[in-house]
């Protein structure tokens, strides 16, 4: 029925851009001057039908459900769920909506059966209805869009306007999805902050997001402190600007300053494809050779490595970032004035010396810039740390052991059924809400930092 | 006179030190690189030794016969399957059998050769009382056997197979019946708890309505903001506030993207969970930022004569952009969002958050249907304890890749047969 809906919607959009650009034409054949050309009184009626009633039908498919469901809730399920709690009532709306979806599961009670059907044939009345009023109001607008065809309609502007607020509305998405992950962020780190305290959470030292599955159970109330989580964050995110920021600053330098176009051509791409290998090949790669590897030359030394030890994922994420960093500090470099380097190896510097004395101080700025946006990608990077990091909050600096990172709580935390009523969910929003804070604050220092320095050479 | 002797002394003398470092710095530089070049090496060629073995699937070919007594026609569905199996398999077996035997030595046909005998009989019931040849797969301890993945020197007692068991898949060896085909059930099947039956088809298809949801979406919006931003917009707070947004939406971790959809697309709007639809939403918005800044870009590079000729002639401004800017920034637009898009398919976070890891035996006919995707699925098996998930695993990724590479030929392809320069 849905489908019908929008289909119905193409046609009659595309019936009365058809029927205007005949009438207009007709008028324009029988020698009256147009204001607009006879386009855009086609395309006139098209946006007047297709726009109101798209939003129309987004709407009614958002709408509807909840509202029919509301209605059952009220009318007849009223005497059935008096008293229960809403985690129930829940379950039993869940239960009759899979009845109205055809699939029902053991013996249902009668009166679940009866809603199930009341609310399959509510919601058939309502998508039937939805049908008619696309129809409906399609003909009233195209009729209405047939009555403005006038040889002094001003079509062409009228269009424009559309599609100029068109235009800002799609920019305005970019502002509603920072506003919603905002949003949500804070509605329901809101709720986790309601069950447990926010001081506990910014400065306990213990991570344990359990909860107890009965009322009278011994020893299993959840700890919320999220240090821990951030300190093993902070070990890999070091482990990887260890292994990334020399390697990337040194092939950038080399790149930029002393290679061949042959090697710059070869490495380039090398690098980007580098750049371009999804997170879970490299967290893959991270469990099938490097962690083993890793335990191998442990054993061979008589150091006990952990099997999720930091440095395989920390490890791995430095050659993720190797990239990123490059590009960066190449830029970085290449946007330092030629007239610096030429005056430097006019003096009788070496090249090498031009570069570690007058260009990479030159360009310090936009590599820090760079390094900062690495920084912000390690904390953020999920896919690595979830498959190759451990689970279990270890407050410990020591990279041989085995620590967990905030994105792999969220992760874990998240993964399978979810209800958003105990603070094991809420507590993945909470995370979520730092690592959003954290990463936002340093993308918006080193963008700063990175603008800045631009604008002093340009 | 003097002094400047001694400074070119001083130069001279200094001369071979600086040299050396100059060696030292370049040396450095052609480490990192090599560097980088061994890891990409070493990770290509850990994929493809692990990968490639799922390519091929160790199959058995017997001739089966249906028997009457343990299939009736009147029962069907039901029916003895796997009884009928066992008998026929065992006509190859020289010796007497004990019932646990029997039993230990059945397992060297896949748990989905039942099904796929009780699916033939059922279309066509002639069948009952015929004989007819089979051809399965065989069940992943074999598989992994006959790949050379089980050492036959280790011990028995750490080995998956007994000595039994491997004289007895030798011996069927020997008469012929195993044979190792091209594995075409990676790609056409779809999930299952056994790896020799698992498959990627719900994946991929999973995949695909998520890539067009998120084209869908992402292409037409990506292109109004950033024509807007780039051709219209007056600099003031508004349009700046637009373009912070869009360069920091850029930059925000993907999981957190995962945690909105979670929160608005499921929790408020009440889409349904694991679905490619939502999926594709989650994944449009993560790829609007890269193509509003792509689409810039090739909008930039148009020339401004282009743009007042049109004037010049009484376009207006829409016109001008619309009917000559746009057409002419075309391919640098589809380059930068076919790029986008690739990014989109390796995107594995997001899709974790909502739902798109269930195990899902069934391919999704439509987007509302609950999917797997490419990457979950290869997470989904990376993550099984079985042998036989971690080759389909690295086998997954080398599909995964050889989309990536190809969307990115296609996208520098583009770019390089339209693109013009002025």
């Amino acid at each position: 029925m849905t489908t019908l809906a929008f289909v119905l919607l193409i046609i009659f959009a595309s019936l009365g851009c058809i029927i205007n650009h005949r009438s207009a034409v007709s008028i324009r054949n029988s020698g009256i001057r147009l204001a607009s050309i006879t386009l855009y009184h086609g395309l006139f009626s098209l946006f007047l039908v297709l726009i109101p009633i798209l939003i129309l039908i987004l709407l009614w498919l958002v709408l509807q459900d909840p509202l029919l469901e509301l209605y059952l809730l009220r009318s007849v399920l009223d005497e059935y769920l008096a008293g229960s709690s809403k985690g129930e009532t829940d379950l039993v709306l869940a239960e009759i909506r899979s009845i109205a979806g055809g699939t029902i599961f053991g013996q249902p009670e009668g009166w679940k059966l009866a809603a199930g059907e009341q609310l399959a044939a509510l919601q058939d009345l309502f998508s039937k209805l939805l049908v008619f009023t696309v129809s409906v109001l399609a003909l009233i607008l195209i009729l209405i869009a047939r009555y403005k065809v006038r040889s002094e309609f001003r079509a062409r502007q009228n269009v424009e306007r559309i599609v100029t607020w068109l235009m800002i509305a799609c920019s305005v998405v970019a502002i509603f999805t920072t506003l919603g992950i905002i949003a949500s962020l804070m509605l329901e780190t809101g709720r986790f902050f309601s069950l447990v305290p926010i001081t506990e959470f910014l400065f306990g030292l213990n991570w344990e997001p359990q909860i107890p599955m009965r009322e009278d159970q011994v020893a299993a109330e959840g700890a919320f402190g999220w240090i821990p989580v951030f300190v093993g964050t902070l070990v890999i995110t070091a482990v990887a600007l260890l292994l990334s920021v020399p390697v990337g600053l040194m092939s950038a330098i080399y790149l930029n300053e002393f290679a061949n176009h042959r090697v710059r051509s070869i490495s380039k791409p090398v690098l980007e494809i580098l750049a371009g290998v999804p997170t879970i090949v490299y967290g893959f790669f991270a469990i099938l050779v490097v962690t083993p590897a890793f335990r191998r030359f442990g054993d061979s030394v008589g150091i006990d490595v952990s099997p999720n030890t930091a440095l395989a994922a920390g490890g791995v994420m430095g050659i993720m970032l190797i990239p990123f960093i490059s590009s960066f500090a190449d830029d970085a470099l290449s946007a330092v004035p030629k007239s610096l380097r030429d005056g430097s190896l006019a003096l009788g510097a070496t090249p090498s010396e031009t570069m570690l004395k007058v260009l990479f101080p030159a360009a310090i700025p936009g590599i820090v810039g760079g390094i900062l946006l690495a920084v912000s990608r390690a904390i953020g990077e999920t896919m690595i740390v979830v498959m190759a990091a451990g689970l279990i909050a270890k407050l410990t600096l020591n990279p041989l052991d085995s620590v967990t990172t905030v994105t792999v709580q969220i992760v874990t935390l998240l993964i399978g059924d979810t209800s958003f009523d105990n603070p094991k969910t809420l507590a993945a929003f909470a995370l979520g809400m730092m690592l959003f804070i954290v990463t936002l604050i340093i993308n918006i220092f080193a963008l700063r930092i990175v603008q800045k320095y631009r604008e002093i050479y340009d | 006179m003097k002094t400047k002797m001694d400074t070119i002394n001083l130069v001279k003398r200094s001369l071979p030190r600086r040299n050396r470092n100059q060696i030292i710095l370049k040396g450095l530089g052609v480490l990192a690189i090599v560097f980088a070049f061994l890891m990409l090496i070493i990770l290509m060629s850990s994929l493809i030794t692990s990968g490639y073995k799922a390519l091929t699937q160790t199959h058995i070919e017997f001739s089966v016969y249906i028997d009457p007594a343990k299939i009736k026609p009147e029962r069907l569905p039901r029916g003895n399957f796997k009884g009928v199996l066992q008998d026929s398999i065992f006509v190859h077996h020289e010796g007497e059998l004990s019932k646990s035997e029997q039993k230990q030595l059945a397992k060297i046909l896949s748990n989905g050769a039942q099904f796929e005998l009780r699916d033939s009989v059922i279309s066509d019931p002639g069948l009952i009382g015929q004989s007819i040849t089979l051809k399965v797969p065989t069940s992943d301890p074999y598989d992994q056997l006959n790949k050379n993945l089980i050492d036959r020197q280790t011990e028995e007692e750490f080995r998956r197979l007994k000595d039994n068991e491997i004289l007895w898949f030798d011996s069927l060896d020997q008469k012929g019946l195993i044979s190792k085909p091209l594995n075409w059930g990676l790609i056409l099947n779809t999930d299952s708890r056994f790896p020799e039956l698992a498959g990627l088809r719900g994946a991929l298809i999973g995949s695909f309505w998520a890539l067009l949801v998120c084209f869908l979406i992402s292409f037409p919006l990506g292109i109004g903001a950033a024509i807007y931003l780039e051709e219209f917009a007056t600099k003031n707070r508004f349009s700046n506030f637009i373009e912070v947004n869009i360069n920091n939406l850029a930059a925000v971790p993907s999981v957190v993207f995962g945690l909105l959809a979670l929160a608005v697309f499921i929790g408020w709007l009440g889409l349904p969970r694991s679905a490619p639809l939502v999926g594709g939403m989650t994944l449009a918005l993560m790829t609007m930022p890269t193509i509003i800044i792509a689409t810039r870009a090739a909008l930039k590079a148009v020339p401004p004569s282009i743009r007042e000729a049109a004037l010049g002639v009484g376009a207006s401004r829409q016109q001008v952009v619309f009917g000559h800017v746009l057409p002419l920034a075309m391919p640098g637009i589809l380059t930068g969002t076919i790029i986008g898009l690739a990014q989109a398919l390796g995107e594995t976070a997001p899709l974790l958050l909502i739902g798109m890891n269930a195990f899902i035996t069934s391919a999704p006919g439509t987007p509302l249907d609950t999917s797997t995707a490419l990457p979950t699925q290869i997470f989904i098996w990376a993550d099984s304890p079985e042998r036989g998930f971690v080759s389909r695993a690295s086998a997954a990724i080398l599909v995964l890749l050889t989309f990536l590479i190809t969307m990115n030929a296609l996208a520098i392809f583009l770019r390089n047969k339209f693109e013009r320069t002025w």
